[in-house]
Parts: C-alpha cells; sequence; structure tokens
C-alpha cells in the first residue's frame, strides 16, 4: 500500500470518487461558515470600516492561487521522473483554478484598493507579481491547448513548468528593485506569535480551510473529467481501427 | 560547431533570411513612440531606456520563430539531433547565432536611435552595457520558447505568450540598470543580478531547450 497506488487511473477513479463528495461538501460548509461569520459576525475595523472583510476571499483566494503553481511543479516532477499519467492530468486541471484564483485575487484586491489606497492598481511588487503569476498561467493552459497528442502535452507543459517557476521566482524578487510596495506585509505567518486580530482569524481561518478543500475537490473532478476524455479518445480511436 | 554557427549566420543575413527585419522593427517601434507620448525631449529622455529595452525585447521576439521553424520543416533539425554533436550543443549554437544575428545590431543600433529620443552621450554608455549584458539571456531563453512551440502551427502568437513573461526579470534588471546609471547612483547589485540571469540561462536553459526539442522531434 503506498501513495503510488493511485497512478492506476482506475484505482483513483473508484479512490477519488469516494473521497470528493467529502471534500466538496466539506468546502461547502467551511466557506459557507467562514463567509458568513466573517461578512455578518464580525466587528468593522476601526480604520477600515466594512472593507477589511475582502480579507476572507482575497487571502484564502491568493494563497490557492500561489500553491496551486507549487502542486503543479511538484505533478509535473512526478510526470517527469515516474510517468504516471495522473499526474500529468492533475497538473492540467489545476491551471485554470489557479487562473481563476489569481483573478479573484486581483479583483478583490482592486476592489479594496480603491477606498483604502484611492486606487485600483499600483504598480506594488506584490500586485504586478502576481499579475506576472497570471501571464504564467496563461501562458501554461495555451500550450496544453495548443498540442494534440497528450503526451508531448504532458512532457512540454512539464519542463515549461520548471522554467517558468524559477522565472516567477525571480520577478518576484525583481520587481522588489523595481517599485516600492504600498500593499502591507504578510499578515498571517507560522512563525509569529499574533497574526491579525482573533476576531478577523478564526473565520478567515474557516475561509482558508474551505478554499483550500474546495481546491482539492476541483482538482480532483478535474482530473477525472480528464482521465475520462482521454478514456473515450481511446475508445473512439479503437472503434475507427 | 564552428560550422554550424557559419551556417546559421550566412543563412541569416542572405536574401529571405530576416536580417535586418528586426532591425527595421525595432527603428519603428522606437519612431511610434513620440507620436503616442508627444514630442517633448524632456520627457522622451526619461523614458528612452524603458522603450529602447522594450522595443529591442520587441524586436528579438519577431525573429525568435526563425530559429528552428525552417530547419525542422526541411528536416535539417532532425540531421542535426541525430548528428555526434549533443542536442544541448546545437541548441547553444543556435542561441548564439540569433545573438550574433539580432541581439548584437540591436546593440549597436540603440545609441543610434537613442539620439532620435534625446538621450545625452554618457547615457549611451549605459543603454548600450545594459543591452550588451541582457540581450543574450533574451536569445537564449527565446531559443527555449522556439523550442517549445517548434512542432506547432500557428505557433507565433503562442511563443510571444510563453516567452514574454519569461523576460521579466531580464527587462526589469536590464532597464533598471541602464535607468540608474544615467541617475548616477550605485549600479554593482543590478549589473551582478543582471549578469547572474544571463550567465544562468546560458549555462542551464540548453538542457531544457534541447530536452522539449527531442520531445517536439519524437
Amino acid at each position: 500500500m503506498s501513495l503510488w497506488e493511485y497512478a492506476n487511473p482506475v484505482k483513483f477513479l473508484s479512490f477519488s470518487g469516494k473521497i470528493v463528495p467529502w471534500f466538496a461538501a466539506g468546502a461547502a460548509f467551511f466557506i459557507a461558515v467562514g463567509l458568513y461569520w466573517g461578512y455578518f459576525l464580525t466587528p468593522d475595523d476601526y480604520k477600515q470600516g466594512s472593507t477589511v472583510k475582502i480579507i476572507y476571499l482575497h487571502v484564502p483566494a491568493a494563497l490557492i492561487a500561489i500553491n496551486a503553481w507549487f502542486m503543479m511543479l511538484v505533478a509535473s516532477l512526478i510526470w517527469l521522473i515516474r510517468r504516471h499519467h495522473v499526474s500529468a492530468l492533475a497538473a492540467k486541471a489545476a491551471a485554470p483554478i489557479g487562473i481563476v484564483m489569481t483573478l479573484i485575487t486581483l479583483i478583490t484586491g482592486a476592489l479594496w484598493g480603491q477606498p483604502m489606497w484611492g486606487t485600483w492598481w499600483a504598480w506594488d511588487p506584490r500586485l504586478t507579481s502576481f499579475l506576472i503569476l497570471f501571464l504564467f498561467y496563461l501562458g501554461y493552459v495555451a500550450l496544453w491547448a495548443a498540442i494534440d497528442n497528450p503526451d508531448t502535452a504532458a512532457n512540454l507543459t512539464s519542463v515549461l513548468c520548471m522554467v517558468g517557476s524559477v522565472f516567477a521566482v525571480l520577478s518576484r524578487y525583481a520587481v522588489l528593485f523595481w517599485s516600492q510596495g504600498l500593499h502591507q506585509g504578510a499578515s498571517l505567518s507560522l512563525d509569529k506569535e499574533k497574526n491579525v486580530a482573533d476576531v478577523f482569524y478564526q473565520p478567515l481561518l474557516m475561509s482558508i480551510t474551505g478554499f483550500v478543500l474546495l481546491f482539492v475537490a476541483l482538482v480532483l473532478i478535474g482530473t477525472r473529467t480528464e482521465i475520462r476524455i482521454r478514456r473515450a479518445s481511446a475508445l473512439l480511436a479503437r472503434e475507427r481501427g | 560547431m564552428s560550422a554550424l554557427l557559419l551556417r546559421d549566420i550566412r543563412l541569416a543575413m542572405r536574401a529571405g533570411g530576416g536580417f535586418g527585419l528586426s532591425l527595421a522593427f525595432f527603428l519603428i517601434v522606437v519612431v511610434l513612440v513620440p507620436f503616442g507620448v508627444g514630442p517633448e525631449m524632456g520627457l522622451l529622455s526619461k523614458i528612452a531606456p524603458g522603450i529602447l529595452w522594450v522595443g529591442a525585447l520587441l524586436a528579438c521576439l519577431l525573429s525568435l520563430d526563425r530559429i528552428f521553424a525552417l530547419d525542422f520543416e526541411d528536416g535539417t533539425l532532425d540531421l542535426l539531433a541525430t548528428a555526434p554533436l549533443p542536442l544541448e550543443a546545437v541548441v547553444s549554437v543556435k542561441s548564439l547565432a540569433h545573438w550574433i544575428t539580432t541581439g548584437l545590431p540591436l546593440v549597436l543600433a540603440a545609441p543610434v536611435l537613442g539620439v532620435l529620443l534625446g538621450l545625452q552621450s554618457d547615457a549611451f554608455y549605459w543603454i548600450v552595457l545594459s543591452l550588451l549584458l541582457g540581450t543574450p539571456a533574451l536569445s537564449v531563453i527565446g531559443t527555449f520558447g522556439a523550442a517549445l512551440t517548434v512542432g506547432l502551427k500557428r505557433g507565433g502568437l503562442l511563443l510571444s505568450l510563453l516567452v514574454l513573461p519569461l523576460y521579466v526579470p531580464t527587462l526589469i534588471f536590464g532597464a533598471e540598470l541602464a535607468r540608474r546609471g544615467i541617475a548616477g547612483m550605485d549600479v554593482g547589485t543590478l549589473m551582478s543580478l543582471l549578469l547572474g540571469i544571463t550567465f544562468a540561462s546560458i549555462a542551464l536553459l540548453p538542457f531544457a531547450s534541447a530536452a522539449v526539442l527531442k520531445v517536439n522531434l519524437r
């Protein structure tokens, strides 16, 4: 019994079919509670008013947007090293989710920035690196879409993902040289005694948990769909003979 | 290797090779900017390093798909892949040829175009220096993009979508180096970072390019 057993598409389908409803239900529960708690049961911030509540969407989406790329990187490496098709398909399934999360982050950030900073957009290092991350996602998805042969596509996108990761990190630090920051520092980190105030912290954690579960559920569903598409096209090819 | 290099350079220089096309494109981009932002020399000389860098980057992008496309179509690339020369070396030589036929002319043309943008003569040094250090990275990164899209029909648009995000760090360090150099600020860190990107790309990216090229030739 090891993790690699689920590299077998049949095993993966039956196992993921069992756990997807749980992840989906958990995501729905945590997001619903987190957002309701955050939006209706917490007080307004004394300086930012009710706009502070955007963090219940902004922070979890940003977290997923970055970590989706890491997940794609790991999945790409597994594909390149061990040639498990499920892994390549999982990376493919994660990319559109990453795009949407990046967009949510940028849009909620703009909505918050307008009343708080007085501008929808500023060329701040954090904002800029997210925009660049968005471009990387676009290129990755476009490359998948452009290639017919699934194995070639998986190989090429995996290498692009690895090279892209290096350049995305480089860009992240390059923009620091180029512009002064407007965005505040990290709101959450594991090594800090106290993060944001407790009233905001607990619903935020709920919301983050919900987003993580949602991401896992969506990746699993996406991967299952991709496996079935692959099967259907294999059947069609056999029939045409 | 030198035979391949000479062949690529010769092919690019002769008629139909597209040599000079990127130079002309560079010229047009730089000429168009004043039409867009107005003829005020003070403003132009202020944004000149950025215009020259973005122009050079776009001109470089324009010629990328020529690196492999023709050789892929007539089968030369298959021969090169089976030749005793490792594919990594082929890729590096092709990047070098691309730089000599595209990057180097852009570097040499930049001061001339700088005149149009009202740059002072002491600024030329920084423009040329930053472009000279940065354009090799553009060629090598571009070769990677060209290798990714070599088998594709209509790969041109996809190529720019893939390559432009990869150009971001080089562009930032290069343009920032030129700007700070002109302003007389300390540029030691930036110069080592730009050089770091260039040398790291030259050292590592040919392996990635050769890997994807092998996938595309299979």
